[in-house]
């Protein structure tokens, strides 16, 4: 439409090759050709977006059904991506049959991440706008009811919840900065479910580096996992062009941190080796991660089996092996590898993003 | 708009210069050249913004990746578009003025990059696809900016810059909202989102194509900011009029000075306490004092020089500073530190533009230019780390005093090295 207020080319100063009306009808006709294939492109678009709300042939099959939070029958919930009509709702399936049929909640909850533990979930979620979208935080209990929410200043992207279920964290990517930037800055918050206290961005913290306190304007946290005694956590501290791996003491608010080179930690169940993913030198500068597992005790680093480049924060499925996500044809497939470097990666299941295990 | 009801008479002598007119009022018209030009970035930036505006949650909801690994290739890709920037500039002056030809490859690259994204499902590939985006906008800007110089009469050259810069932040406005329509049309349809922001960017190529003139001819009537000048091809081409260091000096000593729009946004939700959900809302602010401002502080340049609105900005930006700097809680503060901000960039942003141009050969304009915009850049990001560094080590009020008392210097300066030639009938 903006093409109609160009300056009158007949006020064109210069003498032309082709006569005003030429050039004209060349826009015209140009602007004709790309609105109706940018019409045909949104149309399509919508089309798909119909065309996913049905079950594709050969994808996993999907009944709608009862979903609890409560532990007991080892069970995983994610995000389902699969076409049809409970596409990016809650999904459940059997631990030992992660790619067979899948449960979705009977109540369509749609999250774009979610964690869950002992009864309580987190379910990031976009709320539609009129001029655009927000995003939110909610708080679920263990039927799936909605127990609090809380804004969400960006678009999210980690969630975790204690093992006790007690606490909750998420982390979102705060764009807008800068003008036609790629610039990111993360945020990371921490809820208390048992009182609603928010810390809405762990930056409020002290820091404790190399045994001194530190300040930093540039400190970005995210990938929070918690530790069993509803106390400790550990989480990625980034400054200065480095990441750290951190422990986190939510009663004295601090942050100490433990190890160079650690992103999205994730907590092995007896509290001794974090997974996580390390930016390895000599990998292109936009897909370097690997997956290592640090044993806490010793600072040893294991490299694990899988050797594409993970971008995700990994869930412990049990003491020997974690679950993560990579890019797949639905969105994100899950996979499996050991824990302790040997092995070869599985997939546990397509079309699927977010997993927590009950 | 304005820019509308006010432009050239339709039977404007054919010259690549209408400067070549005598008694040119100062109510001029603004070009249709620059118009076109604007229209062209308009919908250029309509394109490009709607794109920006879903990549995050594209990556995250679309692709299940995190945005982050850009956020670490910025300074790359930044460094970069300087030395392509560079590059545009030189080759566009070369054989009496590619200016349009270099323009077009420039739009015509960030268009194909569009539909590259729908294909480009990995990190590499969408950071591939973004540095090829990058470097057309490299390569445009500088022949861009020579076109709307040469082809305004010096004495309006601040309000076609401003007009310019207008029409450019109304697409950056509106590009996000587009997306977000198509987006709620299709639901999660980014491919629908990458497809028309393609189409709309192959219609500013369009536009450029048809209504924006070619070369500056070497026809009987030479431009006459450049009279004496022989024949372009003849001359040596890689030395540079000494009238393009002064501005390049003040230009790169304020630049030095200039915090980055994140910390900006950063202090003021911090220091004054906006919330974070308004965090992405901060930049349309300054966004829209800019669109408003950029005309009539262009017009204001023409009119008592554009070195003086100039270094009045960057006073604009040191009030930014120092609402930053004051405890006051006052409800109103938000507001009137975004209004100064984008009053900043309304009357620096294309003013000095147009204040460089003053002064340079019509056949080097766009190597000029390059290096006064490379220049200026440069400094910011030095200012960047900086102002970062000082930040960590002595906080954030400390870090802003610092910077305030060097734009005040640097302003000061400025004003002393200042070219002397603010009136456009010195050119050349």
């Amino acid at each position: 439409m903006t093409s109609r207020t160009t300056g009158g080319p007949q006020a064109d100063p210069s003498p032309r090759l082709i006569s005003t009306r030429a050039r004209l009808t060349v826009l015209v006709a140009a602007v004709l050709a790309l609105a109706a294939v940018a019409t045909a492109a949104v149309l399509h678009a919508s089309a798909r977006a119909e065309r996913r709300d049905q079950a594709r042939p050969g994808g996993p099959a999907v009944t709608s059904g009862q979903l609890s939070l409560t532990p007991g029958g080892r069970r995983l919930v994610f995000r389902n991506m699969a076409w049809g009509p409970h596409r990016d709702e809650l999904a459940t399936v059997p631990a030992g049959a992660p790619g067979g049929p899948r449960t979705a909640t009977s109540t369509g909850r749609k999250c774009l991440r979610f964690s869950a533990s002992a009864g309580t979930g987190i379910c990031l979620q976009a709320v539609h706008g009129t001029l655009a979208d927000t995003y939110r935080a909610t708080v679920l209990d263990a039927r799936l009811h909605e127990k609090a929410h809380y804004p969400v200043p960006g678009v999210p992207s980690r969630a975790r919840v204690s093992p006790s279920g007690r606490y909750a964290a998420w982390t979102a990517f705060v764009g807008g900065d800068s003008y036609a930037g790629t610039n990111f800055s993360t945020r990371a918050a921490i809820l208390d479910t048992a009182t609603g206290k928010l810390t809405p961005t762990l930056e409020t913290y002290a820091i404790v580096k190399d045994a001194k306190p530190y300040r930093a304007a540039d400190a970005n946290f995210w990938g929070v996992t918690f530790d069993r005694d509803d106390r400790h956590f550990y989480a990625t501290l980034a400054t200065h062009g480095a990441t750290y791996l951190v422990r986190g003491d939510l009663r004295r608010r601090t942050v100490t941190t433990l190890h160079r080179n650690v992103e999205c930690p994730s907590l092995s169940p007896d509290g001794t080796r974090v997974a996580y993913k390390k930016r390895v030198p000599g990998l292109p500068a936009d897909a370097p991660w690997r997956l290592y597992v640090l044993n806490l005790s010793t600072g040893r680093e294991t490299p694990l089996a899988e050797t594409r480049s993970v971008d995700d924060q990994a869930v412990w499925s049990d003491a020997a092996h974690v679950t993560y996500a990579l890019p797949g044809d639905y969105g994100a497939d899950l996979y499996s590898v050991p824990a302790d470097g040997s092995g070869t990666p599985r997939r546990l299941a397509t079309a699927a993003v977010s997993p927590a295990y009950l | 708009m304005y820019v509308a009801d006010s432009r050239a008479t339709p039977s404007a002598p054919a010259s690549a210069e209408p400067a070549a007119r005598p008694g040119a009022g100062r109510r001029r018209a603004v070009g249709p050249t620059v118009l076109a030009l604007g229209t062209v970035s308009l919908i250029t930036d309509v394109s490009s913004e709607m794109v920006t505006a879903v990549l995050p949650l594209y990556l995250v909801a679309g692709l299940g990746l995190s945005p982050l690994g850009f956020g670490l290739l910025d300074g790359v890709y930044n460094g970069f578009s300087a030395v392509v920037r560079l590059l545009g500039g030189h080759v566009a002056d070369r054989g009496g003025g590619r200016h349009k030809t270099v323009a077009v490859i420039g739009y015509g690259l960030s268009a194909l990059c569009k539909p590259l994204l729908l294909v480009a499902g990995s990190l590499p590939a969408i950071g591939a696809v973004l540095a090829a985006d990058r470097t057309g906008k490299g390569l445009r800007t500088a022949p861009r900016d020579a076109l709307i110089s040469l082809s305004s009469e010096p004495a309006a050259r601040g309000r076609a810059f401003g007009v310019h810069r207008a029409m450019d932040t109304a697409g950056a406005l509106l590009g996000p909202l587009a997306a977000f329509l198509i987006l709620r049309a299709t639901v999660d349809g980014y491919d629908a989102v990458f497809t028309v922001s393609f189409c709309v960017a192959v219609l500013g190529v369009v536009v450029l194509v048809l209504f924006v003139p070619g070369r500056t001819r070497s026809d009987p009537a030479p431009p006459p900011p450049a009279p004496a000048e022989p024949r372009p091809a003849d001359r040596p081409r890689l030395r540079l009029p000494a009238t393009v260091v002064r501005p390049t000096v003040c230009a790169a000593l304020l630049g030095l000075a200039t915090v980055s729009d994140a910390f900006v946004y950063l202090v003021l939700q911090r220091q004054l306490g906006v919330p974070e959900r308004w965090f992405a809302l901060l930049p349309l602010g300054t966004a829209a004092a800019f669109l408003l401002l950029a005309a009539p502080l262009g017009r204001l340049a023409d009119r008592v020089g554009a070195w003086p609105v100039f270094l009045a900005g960057h006073g604009a930006l040191l009030a930014v500073y120092g609402l930053l700097l004051t405890h006051a809680h006052s409800p109103a503060l938000p507001y009137a530190v975004l209004l100064l901000h984008g009053t900043f960039y309304a009357a620096t942003d294309g003013v000095l533009m147009a204040a460089a141009s003053t002064g340079l050969p019509a056949d080097r304009r766009s190597t000029g230019l390059a290096v006064v915009q490379t220049g200026q850049a440069l400094a910011r990001f030095a200012c960047s780390l900086g102002f970062g560094a000082l930040w960590t080590a002595w906080g954030d009020r400390s870090a802003l005093a610092v910077a305030a008392v060097l734009l005040a210097a640097a302003a000061t300066v400025s004003y002393i090295l200042r070219p002397r030639t603010t009136k456009a009938t010195a050119s050349a």
